[in-house]
């Protein structure tokens, strides 16, 4: 069992978990928390040159790594594993926010009990992108939610004990969906007679699920998902949300947890029920595209610093939900792409707003301003996340908005002139109307909070970041950038899963 | 007469010497003794819960039909049998504090003997093959636990809850009868077997009132709404060792018990009849059962409404009419006493030590008694069905037992629940949050509990954390199941 690599995904945090359980003072947690979130970013990075290299010797199954181990023999539950490109982009995008979210919650209060469930959390992230049986999935999936309960509403500020049981129930409701969406797609898994599995490549292979109940299913498991995808109208735990959570939990919840959303939508709801997702694909381009324009102009009234970057999260992730809809190879690069490009960006926002409500005690853009000649590092850090979000060539926004609009652009053409709607084509137009938007609540916020005169003049005292915030921001930044720079490896990396087969799965 | 028949009868026998044991301690062993009885009985019950493992996997516990077809047992019996023994043990672990202290002196005894009297009684309502045997236990279950239900007899709302509890059972009991007698006159026997070949051709207004009297009968003790009055304030008055009793070990044996009537007598008419019935019955005792929850501030109070609504979870598994639901319903069990029994581990230590058993005194609690507030959060999320604590498993079984019934109203039924669970983790949470995250000084000062008292929470701790993760505990029920007698009486 422990041959396989994937493996260590889950067990390096089970290792920090006991680590931290152990520990007697701060000195410890931080030294357990970053030597682990180190080895999880080494051995995610070490994974993707090895899966580069099997894929380049020309191994071109749908997953490699793959493995399996009964769990539950009956019901032939196993706990199976294997990764595509689209699972190891994702997981190297955890390892690294993970590792920031440590440096981020370098002096946090009650800090073993946070990295307890910090940690936790991470187990439960890392294994869902590691598993490909529905069950083991979906139990991954909650892990990871359940600790947000308490992180939010011990560590929280403002109206936590709300946000927290809002986040915590609503996120829960959208599981008791997909519970019943997985375990129906378990009994429709194999033609009568034979095997059940909850193995999504031999689900994906045995192509059983009738038409009839792909109807029902797909909207169970793509609501189910959406949910934590931020989709309208269930997006409003999401603002609240990540206003009262801290640094750490914003970045690893909007940076890694809100894909999650997205990764299930693809890999379960659209994946195994291909028909259904032709067919009523367009009630959630509606909704998605809703949310793309309806998120950035709520950012644009916010004067709370996280609630407009939360907002700006729910028109992000309904972009990458929009782009995923599409249905063609172009769309959903861009929407893979988006996810590694705004969780690297909303979590380098998050850091630096907590940093710097950590020294002005406020939130509200209207009591700062002036902060480029007081925080010269954190307003630059700034600048660049905000140019990252509004799609600035050369940062990762940009490459990520691009193919998707490019993508949805030839899905709506491709369908116009097939004559069968312009509803795709009609939605692309709208939600290209968010990159505007974007830059509107981008440099509104940039122009008040960092230039301009300073509002508060006991701000003037205020000291610039400290190493440890330093090496946060920084790790981001250079992510953020590498993507814009060298858009083309990951677009390989990723466009290499949307093989000519799994098309054909997907009817097109 | 064959004597060798007393064979099949091994786990009951085996509890009466326990009895046997118990009463002679405790009537002619002299004084300064006896606070040894708890230890005595726990060690008594432990002896019996894993000879009775021990004959089940010798496998000698194949099916048997015993006493002129009155009496039945199999594997599946012995198993379940098993369990609740288990639960027994926990529970008597747990009440070794209380049952030692001074107000309980001269009642020490009682308790451990009634108690004893009403597990016998359990065992032959689940083992019965006619409805004589099955009155028999179901009455030797319910009235001496008004007795104990009464054992406070200082606090004027325990006999309330005993006048309350022995009004309910008797009712019920009657209800219970009054159907019985329409299915005599419908069938002219009393014999599982054979009410159940002569009711597969008839439809009758008579069946379908007869089944409802059962059903209503029998719902009284598992506490469905709405024949759920009594628990609230039966919870809340009785003692809490008497209180976890009540809630897990009565319940779990009813609950199959209620399986096995209604599979072995009214299967043939799942369909036609009763299914919609325990469909309705479900859909509002989970709901209402939650609902009533989320106001509750009195701990016990709190845990008897969500004890209300884990019933309706429980009877997915009896509506599911297979044998996935019939191992997910006992696995279900299995996994609620630990989950149960944390709890009531964790309010028994408080009221044992400081008296406090409301909502509001546990605010904080995490930082007088950090260890205490982690077992009622375990508890809590297990309840919750949080993996990867026990009750996610369970609920996700007993999910997947049902929807294997396959029809379209049964994916109805179980987004229902699931929702339900979302109300549900609502009120859980409600406890985690005074507990975590409420930043008032805490009234309940630092204490150190019993060994006994930690005893069973680690026990019940460690169940929690394993017995989900083991695939071993549902793999082998479900084997157990599905190579069962009672396969036979699921045709739809």
């Amino acid at each position: 069992m422990l041959s396989n690599i994937l493996i260590y995904f889950v067990v390096i945090p089970l290792i920090m978990l006991g680590g931290l359980a152990l520990c007697r003072n701060i000195r410890q947690i931080r030294a357990v928390a970053v030597i682990g979130s180190l080895a999880l970013t080494a051995l995610s990075v070490y994974l993707l040159v090895d899966f580069l290299a099997l894929r380049a010797a020309g191994d071109n199954a749908p997953m490699l790594y793959v493995d399996s181990w009964t769990w539950f023999e009956p019901l032939n539950i196993h706990l199976a594993v294997g990764v595509d490109g689209i699972s190891v982009a994702m997981i190297l995008l955890s390892s690294i926010i993970v590792l920031a979210g440590s440096f981020a919650s370098w002096t946090i209060a009650q800090p073993k009990a946070f990295f307890l469930w910090l940690i936790l959390l991470s187990t439960g992230v890392f294994g869902f992108f590691i598993s490909i049986d529905l069950f083991t999935m979906f139990m991954f999936y909650e892990v990871a939610l359940i600790p947000m309960y308490l992180l939010i509403g011990v560590w929280g500020s403002g109206r936590k004990n709300y946000s927290a049981m809002k986040l915590t129930l609503m996120l829960m409701g959208g599981s008791a969906f997909l519970m019943l969406g997985l375990i129906g797609i378990y009994y429709h898994s194999a033609p009568e007679g034979g095997q059940l599995t909850w193995n999504i490549l031999e689900i994906a292979k045995n192509d059983a699920i009738s038409h009839g109940w792909q109807t029902f299913l797909f909207p169970m498991t793509f609501v189910g998902f959406g949910v934590l995808g931020a989709m309208f109208p269930f997006h409003t735990w999401s603002p609240d949300g990540h206003a009262s959570a801290p640094t750490a939990v914003s970045m690893l919840h909007a940076g890694v947890l809100m894909k999650l959303g997205g990764y299930g939508c693809f890999r379960v709801a659209i994946y195994l029920m291909p028909q259904a997702a032709h067919e009523l694909s367009y009630i959630f381009l509606i909704l998605t595209g809703i949310s793309v324009v309806y998120g950035a102009f709520c950012a644009c009234v916010k004067t709370d610093l996280k609630y407009i970057n939360a907002y700006s999260s729910v028109s992000h992730c309904g972009l990458v939900l929009f782009a995923i809809l599409m249905l063609n190879s172009t769309a959903m690069t861009g929407a893979i792409m988006q996810m590694l490009s705004h969780g690297l960006m909303t979590a380098l926002f998050f850091a630096l707003i907590g940093m710097i409500y950590g020294r002005t005690h406020t939130r509200e853009i209207t009591q700062m301003g002036g902060m480029m000649k007081i925080l010269p590092y954190l307003s630059v850090c700034y600048v660049i996340a905000g140019m990252a979000s509004l799609g600035l060539p050369g940062l990762s926004g940009f490459v990520a908005e691009m193919t998707v609009f490019v993508g949805s652009f030839q899905a709506g053409m491709a369908n116009y002139l097939a004559g069968e709607g312009s509803l795709r084509l009609v939605f692309t137009l709208v939600a290209c109307c968010s990159i505007v938007i974007t830059a509107v609540y981008i440099l509104r916020v940039v122009g008040k909070l960092l230039f301009g005169p300073v509002y508060d003049e006991h701000h003037l005292t205020l000291t610039d970041a400290t190493w440890w915030e330093r090496l946060a921001t920084a790790t981001l930044i250079i992510c953020v950038a590498g993507i814009g720079c060298f858009p083309n490896f990951f677009n390989n990396l990723i466009k290499a899963t949307f093989t000519p087969e799994i098309f054909s799965v997907l009817g097109m | 007469m064959d004597y060798s028949q007393f064979l099949a009868m091994k786990q009951e026998i085996a509890l009466l010497v326990v009895f046997l044991l118990v009463f002679l301690y405790d009537t002619f062993m002299p004084k300064q003794t006896q606070k040894g009885l708890p230890a005595f009985t726990v060690v008594l019950m432990l002896i019996a819960t894993a000879a009775g493992f021990c004959s089940h996997c010798l496998g000698s516990a194949g099916d048997v039909v015993a006493f002129a077809g009155m009496y039945q047992t199999s594997a599946v019996i012995a198993a379940i049998k098993g369990i609740l023994n288990i639960g027994v043990v926990i529970v008597l672990i747990q009440s070794i504090k209380w049952a030692n202290s001074e107000a309980m002196t001269m009642r020490r005894g009682e308790f451990y003997e009634l108690l004893l009297v009403t597990l016998f009684g359990m065992y032959l309502m689940m083992s019965a093959r006619h409805f004589l045997l099955f009155i028999i236990g179901l009455e030797s279950a319910s009235l001496p636990l008004a007795a104990m239900v009464a054992l406070d007899k200082n606090r004027y709302e325990s006999h309330e809850a005993a006048v309350k509890y022995i009004l309910t059972a008797v009712f019920s009991s009657a209800i219970f009868m009054l159907g019985l007698s329409f299915v005599y006159g419908l069938t002219g026997s009393l014999y599982f077997e054979n009410i159940y070949f002569a009711l597969s051709t008839k439809l009758s207004v008579m069946l379908v009132a007869a089944i409802a009297f059962v059903i209503a009968g029998i719902g009284f003790k598992l506490s469905l709404v709405p024949f759920h009055l009594w628990t609230a304030d039966v919870y809340q008055g009785a003692p809490t060792s008497v209180t976890s009793y009540l809630s897990v070990i009565s319940k779990g044996a009813t609950a199959f018990a209620f399986l096995v009537v209604m599979a072995q007598v009214f299967g043939s008419a799942y369909s036609r009849v009763w299914e919609w019935m325990l469909y309705a019955l479900i859909i509002v005792t989970i709901t209402v059962g939650n609902l009533f929850a989320i106001r509750q501030r009195n701990m016990k109070r709190f845990l008897a409404f969500s004890s209300i609504s884990q019933a309706g979870y429980i009877m997915l598994g009896v509506i599911a009419y297979n044998t996935m639901g019939v191992a997910a319903l006992m696995y279900y069990v299995l996994v609620y006493i630990f989950s149960n029994l944390a709890a009531f581990g964790v309010i028994g230590a408080i009221e044992n030590a400081t008296g406090k058993v409301s909502m509001d005194d546990y605010r904080g609690l995490h930082k007088t008694n950090p260890r205490l507030a982690f077992c009622m959060m375990l508890a809590m999320f297990s309840l919750a069905g949080i993996p990867p604590f026990a009750g996610f498993f369970s609920k996700f079984f007993i999910f997947t037992g049902a929807i294997n019934q396959g029809s379209v109203a049964i994916y109805v039924l179980v987004l229902i629940a699931l929702i339900n669970t979302i109300i549900s983790l609502y009120y859980y949470l409600l406890v985690v949050k005074a507990m975590y995250i409420a930043e008032e000084e805490c009234t309940i000062a630092r204490f150190k509990s019993a060994c006994s008292e930690r005893l069973g929470l680690i026990i019940t701790v460690a169940g929690i954390m394993l017995l989900g993760i083991a695939s071993c505990c549902y793999s082998s029920l479900l084997d157990l199941t599905s190579v069962s007698q009672m396969q036979m009486y699921f045709i739809h």
